[in-house]
This record gives structure tokens, sequence and C-alpha cells, in this order.
């Protein structure tokens, strides 16, 4: 859990956007930091001036109504915004104190893993599907690649349901079986930050359950942000909550007080079901 | 307001309707008709020496057209090693890099390319390959029919590369992938049963042609050595035979027409064979 001086760096957006020594002070537990990022489809602005640390080995969500701009941030931590045509993004993006908008795309990407709205599965085999982002990343011994793929599968409690079918294509596997591989596939490259985009979404409440508790075991290897359309969800499984509202971050602090005590009237309205 | 039917609509109506429904009975039975009629003009000739034996020389009736069906296969797999990496991987660029001004030009050319008349397409492969080489060949069949295949490829690799959905291709570049690994790892392999059928089909589509090997395969009355001497194909086969004055001549090339139809056929519905069980079927 943050100690008390960690959870007031995320109390003010307004303050947030001049970093202050309290910043610096919890620096050392902060995986990923935002300040002042703008981004812009085009001429439309979709994220205004957002600024907002993520703390390492816990796990981040942030709810809002739909376009608010929260999958759009979550898609600027791993670059995945720069596939698309005309977007640009300005402020400054820093994962472990260095700048992300300096690194090796392909190296973000491989440091900061993203699981999809919709399970992407590829038409490959279960092992190929998992063993895909070693063998991208040039590892090519067998050995290294199925000891790699077992235990991804294992952390994504998908293990004992594939272990006999590694060879079938991954498109024979449940809805939510798909996704728990997606979540496999990106945890082979052992990244340091998982990013999800309302993984659940598209699944019954069994099989959602079992990735939230597999969110929940792979805490302790991973910094994990998500999105979430399910304010439970949040509620269930976030050490922090940020709420967005219309492209700006209106708070981020400990997900007990957004949702009993939060700081500002918009993220009330919106919890307690009031919003619009 | 209420309108009554009158009865002139109404009989318009019923005539159109019958009209079209046998306009529609005439359109799927013509395919049969010509199979069949293809079939009863040249069973005669249609015997295990068709397959096996070279034609009989001038005069003499029975003999065969073995030499053709290895020429046309000969022709058509030049044609294809020619025509499909060029098409394919010029699909590939049109899909994946250029532009939206770039890949309009593109694909306009393209279309105009398909809509050059196959002679004129002949007469570029005999300036091309024959005269360079003096004689004609398999080759220049082969780079004929190559050419007419290039459009129908670049179209067909773009179609299907780009109904690769988005979401296959944002999880490859999310795990550190780069867009050329992307396309080459997942995406072509995601629209391959595609890219397979559409080269199959197109590959049947330039089988049946003609006139753009009349002065580059020229055709033989033997077998043809290599892929740099004349070459017999059975569409040239069917054209010399017709024109012919013997009657068994005609014969055989009622049994080449037949043999050649069968061909495309079978290409076209293996084609789509492929297609309804590949994996691109399945996330439509």
């Amino acid at each position: 859990m943050a100690s008390p001086q960690q959870q007031q760096t995320f109390k003010d957006p307004v303050t947030e956007a001049n970093p202050k020594p309290d910043v610096a002070k919890a620096g050392a537990s902060m995986k990923l930091t935002a300040r002042n990022i703008n981004f812009f489809y085009g001429q439309f602005q979709a994220l205004h001036d957002i600024s907002l640390d993520i703390p390492s080995n816990k796990v981040t969500a942030f709810i809002g109504p739909s376009g608010c701009g929260k999958s759009t941030f979550l898609r600027t931590m791993n670059r995945m915004n720069e596939t698309l045509r005309n977007t640009r993004v300005e402020g400054d993006l820093k994962l472990d104190g260095e700048n992300l908008f300096d690194m090796d795309v392909t190296d973000v990407r491989r440091r900061v893993g993203m699981v999809f709205q919709k399970s992407n599965p590829f038409p490959k085999t279960i092992f190929d599907n998992v063993a895909y982002g070693l063998r991208v990343n040039g590892i090519r011994k067998s050995s290294i690649l199925s000891e790699a793929v077992e235990r991804s599968l294992k952390r994504a409690a998908l293990w004992s349901e594939v272990k006999d079918k590694l060879n079938k294509p991954a498109s024979a596997l449940s809805g939510g079986q798909q996704q728990r591989l997606c979540i496999a596939r990106a945890l082979a490259v052992e990244p340091e930050v998982l990013l999800l985009d309302e993984p659940c979404s598209a699944l019954d409440p069994i099989a959602t359950l079992k990735i939230e508790e597999l969110l929940f075991q792979i805490k302790d290897i991973t910094t994990i942000v998500i999105v979430t359309h399910n304010m439970q969800q949040a509620a269930r499984l976030a050490d922090f909550t940020g709420f967005f509202l219309m492209g700006k971050l209106i708070e981020i602090n400990d997900t007990k007080r957004i949702f009993q005590n939060p700081g500002m009237k918009e993220t009330e309205d919106y919890v307690t079901g009031r919003f619009g | 307001m209420m309108m009554e039917i009158s009865t002139s609509r109404r009989f318009i109506n019923g005539f159109m309707l019958t009209l079209s429904g046998i306009c529609t009975v005439l359109v799927v039975s013509v395919l049969f008709f010509i199979l069949g009629y293809l079939l009863i003009h040249g069973a005669t000739s249609l015997n295990w020496d068709f397959f096996t034996k070279l034609p009989k020389p001038a005069g003499e009736t029975g003999g065969g057209m073995a030499n053709a069906i290895v020429g046309s296969g000969k022709v058509l797999l030049l044609a294809t090693v020619i025509g499909v990496p060029i098409g394919f991987l010029a699909g590939v660029f049109l899909a994946e890099y250029s532009g939206k001004t770039f890949a309009f030009a593109i694909r306009y050319v393209v279309d105009l390319l398909n809509g050059v008349p196959s002679i004129v397409i002949g007469i570029v492969a005999y300036a091309l390959v024959v005269r360079p080489m003096h004689h004609f060949s398999a080759l220049a069949g082969g780079t004929a029919l190559g050419i007419m295949m290039i459009p129908i490829a670049v179209r067909t690799t773009e179609e299907f590369l780009r109904s690769v959905p988005v979401n296959i291709r944002e999880g490859a570049m999310a795990l550190g992938a780069t867009k050329a690994t992307t396309i080459f790892t997942v995406v072509i392999p995601a629209a391959i049963s595609g890219l397979t059928s559409g080269m199959m089909l197109n590959l049947a589509r330039v089988a049946g042609e003609t006139a753009p090997l009349l002065f580059t395969a020229l055709g033989n009355q033997y077998w043809s050595k290599g892929y740099l001497a004349p070459i017999a194909t059975l569409p040239v086969m069917i054209y010399n035979y017709a024109i012919s004055p013997e009657e068994d001549l005609h014969k055989q090339a009622w049994a080449a027409g037949f043999v050649l139809l069968t061909l495309v056929l079978v290409i076209n519905v293996s084609a789509r064979l492929i297609i309804a069980r590949g994996p691109s079927a399945q996330r439509r």
C-alpha cells in the first residue's frame, strides 16, 4: 500500500502540472510519470494536460464515461497511438525516469505490454501465440520458448485448460480463454507494465472473475494499469483510481477515497451514478 | 389515401417477375449447356490416347494432346512465377505502406493495366522476350500470361490484407513487432487462404487465354524441351484445330475445350473451398 505522502502526490491535478518536491520524493516507486500530456486526433484535442504517476507493482484503474480519453491515454503509454495516422502527442512521459518518446518504440512496447478490449489471438496455435512476442524479440531456442510459454500460461491461469492442446489453433478457445491467452501472450515478454483496455467488457461474470484473480496474482511481477467501464471492477481490483472526464483527469487517488470520499464534485456524481 | 393496384400494374409485375426468372434460369444453364455441348462433340476423342499421345501428323486420325496439356501446365507455372510475386509484393505495398493519394494512383494504373487487351500484352511479350531471343518460347508465353496476372494479383492481395482486422495488427505491434514483422508474421498468415484462392482464380482466368500465346508460345506438334522452345498449349491447340478443315481435328478441339474448361472449373471450385475453410473465414 502507498504511504500517505504518495497519496498526496495524486491529490491535485492542477498543481500536478508543475512537478513539485512530493513527486521527486515518491519518484523511487513510480513506474511511469506523465506530465502535461496533450493528445490530438487531427484538429480534435482528446487529452488535455494530463499529469499523473503510476506506482510500481500496483493496480491503477482509469474510469470515466465513454469518450473521456481514458483509452487514448492508456494507448499513449505504449505509444500505440503512433500507429494511427494524423495524430499528435505533446508532453512528457517517463518510464523509470527515462523519456518514453526518446526510446526505441519496439523497446517501449516490449517493456509496456498491452491487452485489448476485444481478444485478438493470432490465427496461429496456442503455443505460437504465446511465443510470438519472444520470437519477434529474437528468442529462437525451443527450450527457452516452451519454458516461457508454460510459465506465462500458468500466470494467466490458463495452463491447466490448454496444456494438452498447445498445438491447436487459438480460435478454438472460448472468449474468456482467448482473453487469458492474450494476457499470457503479453506476459511472456515479461513486461514491466501491463496496460489493459477494458479487458473484460466482452466476457461473462465467471470469465471476468478469473481475469480479475489473475491480475491480482501478477501484481508482484508487473505494474498494472486498467481501463474499465465497470466501477465495481475498479473498486475490487485497483489500488489507485483515476477519473477522466471530457479528456481531462479530474482526480486520481487511493481507490477507497475515490469511491467513498472523492475530492471533486464530478467524481462524486459519477461514482454515485448521478452523472449527467 | 388508399391506392388501388390496377390490373395493368399486376400484369406488368407478373410479366417482369417471370421474365427475370427465365433470365436467371438461362444464366445458370449456360454453363451446363457449354459443358454438355463440349462433351457431346468431343466425347469420341476424349479417351486415354487424348491424354497420353502426341498429335498425329496431318491426314491421319487419332492421336492426342499430351504435349499441349503438359505445355499449358508449364506456361501457367511460368506465368505464376512471374506474375504472382510481382503482383503480391506490389499489393503488400499498396495495402500497407502507400498513402491515400498514392494508393489511388496505383490502383488506377493497375485497373487500366487490367483493361489492356490480351493481344496487346501478347505483342509486348513478343517485343520483350521473342525478339531479343529470336525464337518463340514457353518463357515468352509465360511472360505474357504473367503480365496479365499482375493486376488481379495486386488487387487481390490488397483486398485480403485490408480485411485483416486492425486489432490483430495492434496485438503484434504491442508485443514489440515492427510493422514489417507484423505484416509478414501475422497479417499475411491471417489472409493466406484468401490470398491462395485469389491467386488460383487469377490463374484460372488466364488459363484459357489464347491471343497472347499465338505469337509467344506459338505451338508445337511435339514435346517441347525446357522453357526456351516453342510449346504447345491447350488454347492455341483448340484454335489451330478448330480452323482446320478436318472433322477429326474438330472433335479433338471440342475435347480439348472440355478438358480446359474442366481444369478451370476445378481450380475455381478448389479455390472457393480453400477460402471457405481457411482461417480468414473464421473471422468474418
